[in-house]
C-alpha cells in the first residue's frame, strides 16, 4: 500500500506569529518523537502552531476534527461491506503511522474515551498501531509523531482526558496571546492597521472579562481576525464587529448589548 | 392544639419562644426556622421569633403570624433585619387603626415589595406612603371619626409588587395621590382604583411609568462593570425625587455603589452651529432635571436634529465616573483645606478622571458632553453673586470640550496647563490638587465669599458626591471602637441551649461510657464577610485555575450515546439507514448500536474545622498563623463546592473537657455560601482542645438526615485528638477511630486534612487510608479544594 506523502505537505509557509519558546520546544520533542499535547481555548492558535510546524520540519501533516460520534475504527481504519466482499480502508491515525506523518488529532477530548486508548501503543517506546480487526501490528514509520489539542476550560468531566492518556504527552500551554501580540496578529494576518487591530483586541477583553458571568467562552483570536477581515474589505467596523465578534458568542440580549455599547464605546 | 415535640433542643427552645398553639405554624416551623437561621443574626432570630409572638397574640387568627414567619426572612435578606422595627410600628398603627384586617395582606407582599425596594431606606418611604394612604383614606366617609376601614388598602398591598415593578416608589406615590383624590368618598371606586380595575388607574399607571429603571437595567450593569471595567461592585438604588430640598446623588462606599432607582432619557437639540445663542439653548434642556418634576411626562421622541442620551447610558457613565475615582483618585487630607479649595479640587479632579476614562473608551465623551451642563459665560454677576461654581463649572466643561468657545483668559490658561499635566502620563490626584488651588488663587474675588451661589448650570448629575476623595484626620477612630464592640467570648455565645449528649468510646474496656460528652451548638459569631471575599481576591489566580476543575465536574444527567459499533441495544434509526445504504449498494455505517451512561452527582459534604488554640501558632514558612491559612482555604472550598451545586455545610469545634464542646455553626445546607456565612468565617477564632470523636457524631447527625447518594465528612485538623481531662493519649484517638467506624456505618464517607507533620503515627490509625498529611502548610489554600476536587471526582 502506497500513499503519496506530498499531499499531506504543507507546502506555503504559514504565519505564525510565536508566543514564547514554543518553536524551538517543539523542535526538541519532535526530534525525539515525543507526543505531544497542545492545550488552550478555541481559536487561540493551536491548529495554526501546529501546521506551521509541520511546515517548519518539512513533514506530512494530517489533522483529525475529532467529534463524539468517533469510534477507534474512524482512526484506525474499517472494513467496508462492498457488494462483492470486504475491503479494509486505513483510518488517518493508520496512514499517519504508514507514512511517517504528523498526527494532529484536533479536540481529541470531544472523541469517546475508549477511542484515545488506541493511540497508547503509538505513544510509548513500541510505536505501534495494532489493527484487531486486520490482525495486522504496524510499526510507525520514523518521522511519525503524533499531537493532540485540547480545550481544558470547556469539555465536561466525562470527556476529561484520562490521567493515563495525559501522562503520555509533553504538553504546551497556549492561551490568547497578551494583547500587543495579538494586535500583532490581527495586523500581520489581514493588512488592517494596528489601531484598529489594537481596538478589536480592546473588545475581545470585554468579552473574556465576562466569561462565567453568562459566557462560556470570550471572543476568540479566530473571530477577531474575520473581524478584522470584513473591515480591511470596507464594511464598517461597528458592523463588522456586530456580526464577527458578538452574533456568534451569545444569545444573551444583555451580554449583546453590553458588548455592543463597548464596541461603540471603543470606536467612538 | 398539638404539643410539639422538637428533637433538636435549639428548635425546641425557638418554638418555646414563639408561644404559640396555632396548629399551621406548627406544620411550617421547621421549614420557616431552617430559612430564617440561614439568613438572620443570632439577635436577628431573637427579633424574628419576638415579633412573631407579638403578631400571633393580635387577636386575628393565625394568618398573620404565618405569613410574618414565612416572609420576613427572605426580607430581612433584601432590606437587612434592622428594618423589622419600622415593620412593627406600621403593623401596630394598623392593629390601632380600623385596618386591622389589612395587615395580613401587608405581610403577605412584604418579601417581593423588599425585593424590589432593596434597601431600608426605600422600604421607609414605602412605608411612608402606606401610612399616608391609609389615614387619608381611613374613616373619612360622611364625616365619622375612624370607623370604617380603608376601603383600598388590602386591594392595594395585593398590588404593590407588581406596581413596584411598573414604577418608581415616585410614581407609585403619583398614582396613590390621584386615587385618594379623586374618590375619597366612595369606596367602592377607591377598590377599584386600588385594585388596578378601573380604565383610570390602568392610565395613570401608564402616565407614571416613564425613564429607565435600575431594576430592569441591573444585570446589563453588572456586566458592564465586569466586562469594560472588570470591577464587581453591588449596586444599590437610592429613590429621586423625594428629597426636595436636597437632590440624592451618587456615591459609593464599602458597601457599593449608590445609583437613583431611575433615570429618564434624556434629549438635547443638536447643536447646529457654535455661539452663545445655541449653548444658551442647550442649557436650558440639561437644566431640567425630569426627575425632579412632580407629573415626569414621557419626553417627546427624539428625532433629528436632536441628541437623545438613554437612561442607561447615564446609568453606564455614572459608573464609569465613579469607577475612575476607584482607579486613579487617591484620597486627600482635607483638613488643611477650605470648602473652596475642596470643591475646586473636586472638579478638576472629576476631570482628570473622565479624561482618563475616555482614554480607554473615546466614546463616552459624546456622553460625558451631552451631559455635562454648558453654562453660559456671563451667565453670573459677580457684583451680586458668589460665582465660583459657575467659574469651575465652565472650566470643568472646557476641560473636556474642546469646543467650548469661552474666551476668558484664565480659564484658557488653565485648560492648557491641564492638558500639558495629562499629555504626561496619568498625573496624579496631588498634581491635580495643586493645579486646582493655584487656579482658585489666581481666581479668587472677594464676591466668592457671598451667600448668594450661582447654581444654574453648575451640577454635573453623572458624577458622584466625591466622599471617598477626602481623608479628615480628626475622626478616623471610629473603626476601632467598632471592632471592639463586636468581639465576644465563645463561652457568653454559647450558654442558654441546652447541650446534647452523646457516648464516648472506652478501648480499655471495649464498651461505650453513655452520654459521656456534651455538646453546646451555637451559632459561630459574626465578623466582616467582606475580609472573606479579599482572601478570595488574593486568591483569584487560583480561583481560575479550579474553575477549570470545577466546570469538568458540573454534573450531567443520563446520556445515551449513539453510533457504536458495539453497544447495549440496536440503535434502530441508524440500523434501518444502513441496512438500505447496503441495499442500495453503498456502504454501510457499522456503527448500529447505542448504549446508555448516566452521570448524576448528588453528594452532600459537611466540613468540620478544628479550632483548637493549637491553631493560633505560625506556619512554618510563612507569617500567617494556621488559622488564617484555614480560613483562606476554607473560603476557597467553599467557593468551589458553591459553584459545582453540592449541598454543604461548615462546621467547627473545640473543647474545654468533656463537659464542654463547643460545635459552631457557621454554614448550613440550606443557607448559601453568602454573606452570612462568610461573616462567621471571618471571625474564626481558635481556642481550647481537640475532642474530636463527639464533633463528628454531631456533625454526622446533620449529615445523615441529608438525602444524598454520597455523604462526605472532611476533617481539617492540625493534631491529634486530645483534651485536658485526659491524660491517656490513646484514648481520644481510639474513640476518634471509633466514630470513624460508626460513620461508615451510616454511608457517611470521612476524610481527614491533616496540618501535623507528625500525624504519620496516629492519623492512619483513625482514619485508615482516609487521610493527607499537607507537609506544606502554605499551600492549604490551593490544595484543600483540590483535593475535595480529587475525592468527588
Ligand atoms: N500565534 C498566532 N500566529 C498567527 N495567527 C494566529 C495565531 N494565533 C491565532 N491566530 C489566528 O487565529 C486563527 C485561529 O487559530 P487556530 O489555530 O485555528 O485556533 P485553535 O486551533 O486554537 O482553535 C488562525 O487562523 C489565525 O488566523
Ligand atoms: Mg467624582
Amino acid at each position: 500500500m502506497s500513499t503519496d506523502k506530498e499531499q499531506y505537505k504543507v507546502h506555503q509557509q504559514p504565519y505564525y506569529q510565536a508566543q514564547g519558546k514554543e518553536v524551538t520546544l517543539y523542535e526538541a520533542a519532535y526530534r525525539n518523537r515525543l507526543p505531544v499535547m497542545v492545550k488552550g481555548p478555541t481559536g487561540c492558535g493551536k491548529s495554526r502552531f501546529i501546521e506551521y510546524m509541520a511546515w517548519k520540519l518539512d513533514k506530512p501533516l494530517i489533522t483529525v476534527a475529532c467529534n463524539e460520534d468517533m469510534t477507534a475504527s474512524d482512526l484506525v481504519g474499517r472494513y467496508l461491506l462492498e457488494a462483492n466482499g470486504t475491503r479494509w480502508l486505513d483510518g488517518p491515525l493508520t496512514t499517519a503511522a504508514r507514512i511517517g506523518a504528523i498526527c494532529y488529532l484536533d479536540e481529541i477530548v470531544e472523541a469517546r474515551q475508549d477511542t484515545t486508548v488506541v493511540i497508547h501503543p503509538l505513544t510509548d517506546h513500541r510505536r505501534t498501531l495494532p489493527l484487531d480487526k486486520k490482525g495486522e501490528l504496524i510499526h510507525a514509520h520514523p518521522d511519525f509523531q503524533l499531537v493532540i489539542s485540547y480545550n481544558p476550560g470547556y469539555q465536561s468531566l466525562m470527556k476529561d482526558l484520562k490521567q493515563s492518556t495525559k501522562q503520555r504527552f509533553t504538553a504546551f500551554d497556549f492561551d490568547y496571546p497578551d494583547t500587543a501580540l495579538e494586535t500583532t496578529i490581527l495586523a500581520k494576518e489581514t493588512g488592517l492597521d494596528e489601531a484598529t487591530s489594537a481596538k478589536l483586541v480592546k473588545i475581545a477583553h470585554t468579552a473574556r472579562n465576562l466569561k462565567g458571568h453568562g459566557l462560556d467562552e470570550g471572543i476568540s483570536t479566530r473571530l477577531l481576525v474575520y473581524a478584522a477581515t470584513l473591515i480591511k474589505d470596507g464594511v464598517d467596523p461597528l458592523d463588522a464587529c456586530r456580526m464577527a465578534l458578538v452574533r456568534p458568542i451569545t444569545d444573551d440580549a444583555d451580554i449583546r448589548e453590553t458588548l455592543d455599547h463597548a464596541i461603540d464605546a471603543t470606536f467612538a | 392544639m398539638t404539643e410539639t415535640e422538637y428533637q433538636h433542643p435549639l428548635m425546641k427552645a425557638y418554638w418555646a419562644q414563639l408561644d404559640t398553639g396555632f396548629e399551621p405554624i406548627a406544620d411550617v416551623f421547621e421549614d420557616v426556622m431552617a430559612e430564617a437561621l440561614a439568613i438572620l443574626s443570632r439577635e436577628g432570630i431573637d427579633a424574628y421569633l419576638e415579633a412573631a409572638r407579638v403578631i400571633g397574640k393580635l387577636g386575628r387568627g393565625v394568618q398573620p403570624m404565618l405569613a410574618f414567619m414565612e416572609e420576613w426572612p427572605t426580607s430581612a435578606k433584601t432590606i437587612g433585619e434592622s428594618g423589622l422595627p419600622a415593620i412593627m410600628a406600621m403593623i401596630q398603627r394598623m392593629q390601632k387603626s380600623p385596618n386591622g384586617k389589612a395587615i395580613t395582606p401587608f405581610l403577605e407582599t412584604l418579601a417581593p415589595v423588599a425585593r424590589k425596594l432593596r434597601s431600608q431606606e426605600r422600604m421607609g418611604r414605602y412605608l411612608d406612603i402606606v401610612l399616608d394612604f391609609m389615614e387619608r383614606t381611613t374613616g373619612s366617609i360622611h364625616g365619622h371619626h375612624t370607623t370604617f376601614p380603608s376601603p383600598g388598602l388590602p386591594d392595594f398591598f395585593a398590588q404593590a409588587p407588581f406596581l413596584l415593578g411598573q414604577l418608581t416608589l415616585a410614581g407609585m406615590k403619583n398614582w396613590v395621590e390621584y386615587g385618594i383624590r379623586n374618590y375619597r368618598g366612595h369606596p367602592e371606586r377607591q377598590k377599584d382604583y386600588f385594585s388596578l380595575q378601573s380604565a383610570d388607574s390602568r392610565a395613570v399607571l401608564q402616565r407614571e411609568r416613564h425613564g429607565t429603571l435600575f431594576m430592569d437595567v441591573e444585570r446589563k450593569l453588572d456586566l458592564y462593570l465586569h466586562g469594560l471595567w472588570r470591577e464587581s461592585e453591588q449596586l444599590v438604588p437610592y429613590s429621586t425625587a423625594f428629597d426636595e430640598m436636597r437632590r440624592p446623588v451618587p456615591y459609593y462606599d464599602k458597601l457599593g455603589m449608590r445609583i437613583p432607582d431611575v433615570y429618564d432619557d434624556v434629549i438635547l437639540p443638536l447643536p447646529l452651529g457654535e455661539g452663545r445663542g445655541e449653548g444658551a439653548a442647550l442649557d436650558l434642556a440639561l437644566s431640567v432635571d425630569s426627575t425632579l418634576l412632580p407629573h415626569p411626562r414621557p419626553l417627546p421622541q427624539g428625532g433629528r436634529g436632536e441628541i437623545r442620551i438613554t437612561g442607561i447610558d447615564r446609568y453606564r457613565v455614572t459608573l464609569a465616573h465613579m469607577v475612575g475615582h476607584r482607579r486613579w483618585t487617591e484620597a486627600q487630607i482635607a483638613d488643611n483645606w477650605s470648602p473652596f479649595q475642596r470643591m475646586a479640587v473636586e472638579f478638576f479632579e472629576d476631570c482628570r478622571v473622565e479624561t482618563l476614562l475616555c482614554r480607554e473608551y473615546p466614546g463616552l465623551k459624546r456622553i460625558f458632553l451631552a451631559l455635562h451642563p454648558k453654562p453660559v459665560e456671563d451667565a453670573c454677576d459677580p457684583e451680586t453673586t458668589s460665582c465660583l461654581r459657575h467659574r469651575m463649572a465652565m472650566l470643568s466643561r472646557a476641560l473636556l470640550d474642546p469646543d467650548h468657545g469661552y474666551g476668558d483668559a484664565d480659564l484658557l490658561d488653565y485648560v492648557r496647563r491641564f492638558h500639558d499635566l495629562m499629555a504626561t502620563g496619568i498625573a496624579s490626584t496631588k498634581e491635580i490638587a495643586v493645579l486646582a488651588l493655584s487656579y482658585v488663587a489666581k481666581t479668587r474675588r472677594q464676591s466668592d465669599q457671598l451667600a448668594r451661589v450661582h447654581f444654574a448650570d453648575t451640577v454635573v448629575d453623572y458624577r458622584d458626591d466625591n466622599r471617598q476623595m477626602w481623608k479628615f484626620i480628626e475622626d478616623s477612630d471610629d473603626e476601632e471602637m467598632f471592632e471592639k464592640e463586636k468581639k465576644r467570648t465563645p463561652s457568653e455565645e454559647l450558654k442558654g441551649l441546652p447541650p446534647r449528649h452523646y457516648p464516648e468510646w472506652d478501648y480499655h474496656s471495649q464498651t461505650y461510657r453513655p452520654d459521656w460528652v456534651s455538646v453546646y451548638e451555637a451559632l459561630h459569631p459574626k465578623g466582616n464577610p467582606a475580609d472573606i471575599d479579599k482572601l478570595l481576591l488574593k486568591h483569584g489566580a487560583l480561583a481560575k485555575r479550579l474553575k477549570r476543575i470545577l466546570d469538568l465536574l458540573k454534573p450531567q444527567d443520563k446520556v445515551r450515546i449513539r453510533y457504536q459499533e458495539e453497544g447495549s441495544e440496536l440503535d434502530l434509526d441508524v440500523a434501518l439507514r444502513s441496512l438500505i445504504d447496503f441495499k442500495g449498494g453503498a456502504t454501510p455505517d457499522p456503527r448500529i448500536n447505542m448504549s446508555h451512561r448516566t452521570n448524576g452527582r448528588d453528594i452532600s459534604v459537611m466540613l468540620l474545622l478544628d479550632l483548637s488554640e493549637s491553631l493560633n501558632e505560625k506556619a512554618t514558612g510563612g507569617d500567617q498563623t494556621i488559622l488564617e491559612l484555614s480560613q483562606e482555604a476554607v473560603s476557597l472550598l467553599a467557593w468551589a463546592v458553591e459553584q459545582l451545586g453540592d449541598p454543604f455545610a461548615i462546621a467547627g469545634f473545640h473543647s474545654n473537657t468533656r463537659h464542654d464542646v463547643r460545635y459552631l455553626h457557621i454554614k448550613g445546607y440550606s443557607e448559601r455560601w453568602g454573606d452570612d456565612a462568610k461573616a462567621r468565617l471571618a471571625a474564626m477564632e481558635a481556642n481550647y482542645s481537640t475532642r474530636m470523636g463527639a464533633a463528628m457524631r454531631h456533625a454526622a447527625h446533620y449529615l445523615e438526615a441529608r438525602p444524598a447518594d454520597k455523604k462526605l465528612m472532611l476533617i481539617l485538623t492540625d493534631g491529634q485528638p486530645s483534651d485536658i481531662d485526659t491524660n491517656d493519649e490513646q484514648l481520644l484517638i481510639e474513640d476518634a477511630r471509633q466514630a470513624v467506624k460508626e460513620l461508615d456505618r451510616k454511608g457517611i464517607f470521612t476524610y481527614c486534612i491533616s496540618l501535623d507533620p507528625k500525624a504519620d503515627e496516629y492519623v492512619s490509625g483513625i482514619f485508615g487510608r482516609q487521610y493527607t498529611v499537607i507537609d506544606n502548610i502554605q499551600r492549604l489554600p490551593e490544595k484543600l479544594p483540590e483535593l475535595f476536587l480529587a475525592l468527588t471526582k
